[in-house]
């Protein structure tokens, strides 16, 4: 396996009258098709530092060096751009746009990027649905489905450009058991079937027994030992 | 299709009542200030029009801008000269070879606009009839060119210029002298020039202008009887110029003020007061009008900031997504445009339907015999000004929620939504 993520002494400051370390010197490697759990107790700073590996935030200092390329010069749109390219996003709010089918919300990436043809988008973005078992419902809205499908789209639209990681920030926080377990699994698969690279943060204890590694975080910094294994 | 357009779209038909109040706005604007704007122009062309009508094109006097210099002066200019109780030359005062300026003038080569000249010699005179006397300005003309520069011979109530050729002892007056003398068509007065010699006139015709000071002092002869009457044997000392091109008029009358010396006045220079009144008149009606639109586009304002407030989630997911700070703006820039646009087209359509029924407003202007319509003007130029008006305020209106949704930082809502 090679490494598909490296952080070097990534730290991230919220600046104020009292500045807030939020990330302390965390060092870590992501390898091509992990599936990696984040974990620790609330404001650990597990979701800041899944921004910071999502190039959605700017470390205050250290490098982040995604499939090879160091991040650290990027504009901001060229920081979209990779986003757009290689990262999918799944949070805990689905973030679902209310006025778009679920169809158009899982083409909205695809026709962001413009790699396939409109036929194509339409084409792959029914394959995703049908493969979360939303097969049916392509053309309702957000509002008419429930929680646990409403997530599975936002899945199906983090997986439609083809990305090289999938993070997930409490991807079940929202969820019943059943609702929750369903998500995990489809992860799972993900990784080990498709060789998507995922990693989530969560508070799920069924995640963490689930992924490949767990790094735990404790006030900004890794405390289990990497690697663990 | 496009899919900052898709998304700006699901943004206003999204909220349908909010984006139909902003589009209502912006319509009745657009409309308000095409209805308002095109009746003062309207109004103005109007009057510029019975301006341009009534008042000569030029007037050629016989003066000069600048009094000629003293002798003493040409003879030592570099000199501090005080004379005191210099007298100008005495001379009869009067255009000198005006029958070689006017035909000058009628055949003036090259010039791309037709002229008309009529000669005339202005003069005070006291009429008298049964023991009352009043001032009169008399104005001697030839009745056939006169015709051709003013709109008098329209103004006729009685008679016709020409009964001045029939009768060389005609005398042509207004209505309000008419009535105060108890005169009528055919009554013979007595008119005492200034210089002492008195001639007796039959009145062959009667004109009413609505301006009373004109009805009531003005007087028409044919010009040799003016001549002779006043002592100014083939002297004029106007010579009045109505042009097919009135603008033309600003132009030629420097010109034969250079060429002829004598000062030679256009219709916008005698009228450069009510001209520039009409500048500030129009000034006043555009900054009123505008505003109805700068209010039109706070509705898009609200409309948009309401919308930038309750959609940031969306703007944070496209924002992670990987959509441009660009892009996000020109999702609200997009849809400042579509109000502005649907709106100007809708507020367009109805402000020709507002113009329409206000042409269909009869009025009748005092002095006026006929009633006339309101006058609107038409021209295209006053749409384009208020489409592009209501399409600049609403792109002024988007562009701060627009802002505001490209600096939106998608960390800051991940986490509170979290």
């Amino acid at each position: 396996m090679t490494v598909l993520l490296q952080a070097i002494e990534l730290t991230r400051v919220l600046p104020g009258d009292v500045p807030v370390t939020l990330v302390d010197r965390v060092s870590l490697q992501i390898e091509r098709g992990e599936f990696v759990s984040i974990v620790g107790p609330s404001g650990s700073g597990k979701s800041s530092l899944l921004y910071l590996l999502g190039l959605l935030d700017r470390p205050t200092s250290g490098r982040l060096i995604l499939d090879g390329v160091d991040t650290a010069g990027f504009s901001e749109d060229r920081l979209a751009d990779t986003r757009l390219a290689k990262l999918g996003f799944v949070f805990q709010f689905h973030f679902l746009l209310p006025e778009f089918s679920l169809l158009d919300n899982v083409a909205l990436p695809m026709r962001r990027l413009r790699r396939w043809s409109e036929a194509e988008i339409e084409a792959r973005a029914l394959a995703r649905l049908g493969e979360l078992g939303l097969a049916g419902h392509e053309r309702k809205l957000p509002q008419a489905i429930s929680g646990g499908q409403r997530q599975r789209v936002a899945i199906a639209r983090a997986l439609a450009n083809e990305p090289l990681l999938i993070l997930a920030d409490e991807p079940t926080g929202n969820l019943d058991t059943a609702a929750s377990a369903n998500v995990r699994a489809i992860l799972r698969e993900l990784c080990h079937r498709q060789g998507t690279t995922v990693v989530t943060v969560t508070h799920d204890t069924g995640f963490a027994a689930a992924a490949d590694r767990c790094i735990t975080l404790v006030d900004g910094h890794v405390v289990t030992p990497e690697p663990s294994q | 299709m496009n899919v900052t357009l898709a998304v700006a779209w699901a943004h206003l038909v999204g909220r349908k009542r909010q984006t139909l109040v902003a589009l209502g706005g912006v319509v009745l604007g657009v409309a308000f200030f095409l209805a308002t704007s095109s009746l003062m122009r309207g109004s103005e062309r109007d009057f510029l029009q019975r301006l341009v009508d009534n008042a000569p094109h030029i007037t050629v006097y016989d003066e000069y801008r600048d009094p000629p210099a003293q002798p003493a002066a040409l003879r030592w200019p570099e000199a501090a000269l005080a004379l005191p109780r210099v007298k100008p030359q005495r001379e009869t005062r009067g255009i000198r070879g005006w029958p070689r300026l006017l035909e000058a003038l009628r055949q003036r080569p090259g010039l791309p606009y037709g002229v008309r000249v009529a000669p005339v010699l202005n003069g005070a005179v006291v009429l008298s009839f049964a023991g009352r006397v009043q001032g009169l300005q008399l104005s001697g003309i030839d009745p056939l060119a006169m015709k051709g520069v003013s709109t008098i011979e329209s103004k006729m109530i009685e008679g016709s210029l020409d009964s001045l050729d029939a009768d060389a002892s005609g005398i042509v007056l207004g209505a309000g002298l008419m009535q105060q003398f108890q005169l009528r068509v055919g009554s013979t007065v007595t008119v005492v020039a200034a210089g002492g010699l008195s001639r007796s006139l039959k009145v062959v015709g009667v004109f009413r202008t609505g301006n009373q000071g004109y009805d009531e002092g003005q007087a028409f002869v044919k010009l040799q009887r003016a001549q002779a009457l006043l002592g100014r044997e083939n002297r004029v000392n106007r010579l009045i110029l109505q042009l097919d091109d009135p603008q033309a008029a600003a132009a030629l009358a420097p010109q034969i003020e250079a060429q002829w010396g004598y000062k030679s006045v256009s219709w916008s220079e005698a009228s450069q007061d009510i001209l520039s009144l009409l500048v500030i008149r129009n000034l006043i009606m555009y900054t009123v009008v505008s505003a109805i639109l700068v209010v039109a586009s706070l509705g898009i304002y609200n409309t948009l900031s309401t919308v930038a407030l309750e959609k940031t989630r969306d703007i944070a997911i496209l924002k992670s997504m990987g959509f441009h700070a660009r892009e996000l703006q020109r999702i609200f820039l997009l849809q400042g445009l579509a109000v502005g646009v649907l709106g100007s087209l809708i507020g367009l359509g109805l402000g020709a339907l507002l113009m329409q029924a206000l042409g269909q407003v009869k009025v009748k202007p005092p002095g006026a015999v006929d009633v006339t319509h309101l006058p609107i003007y038409w021209g295209p130029e006053q749409f384009a000004l208020a489409a592009a008006f209501a399409l600049l305020s609403a792109l002024a209106a988007a562009w701060l929620p627009a802002r505001k949704a490209a600096n939106l930082q998608p960390v800051d809502i991940l986490r509170g939504a979290a």
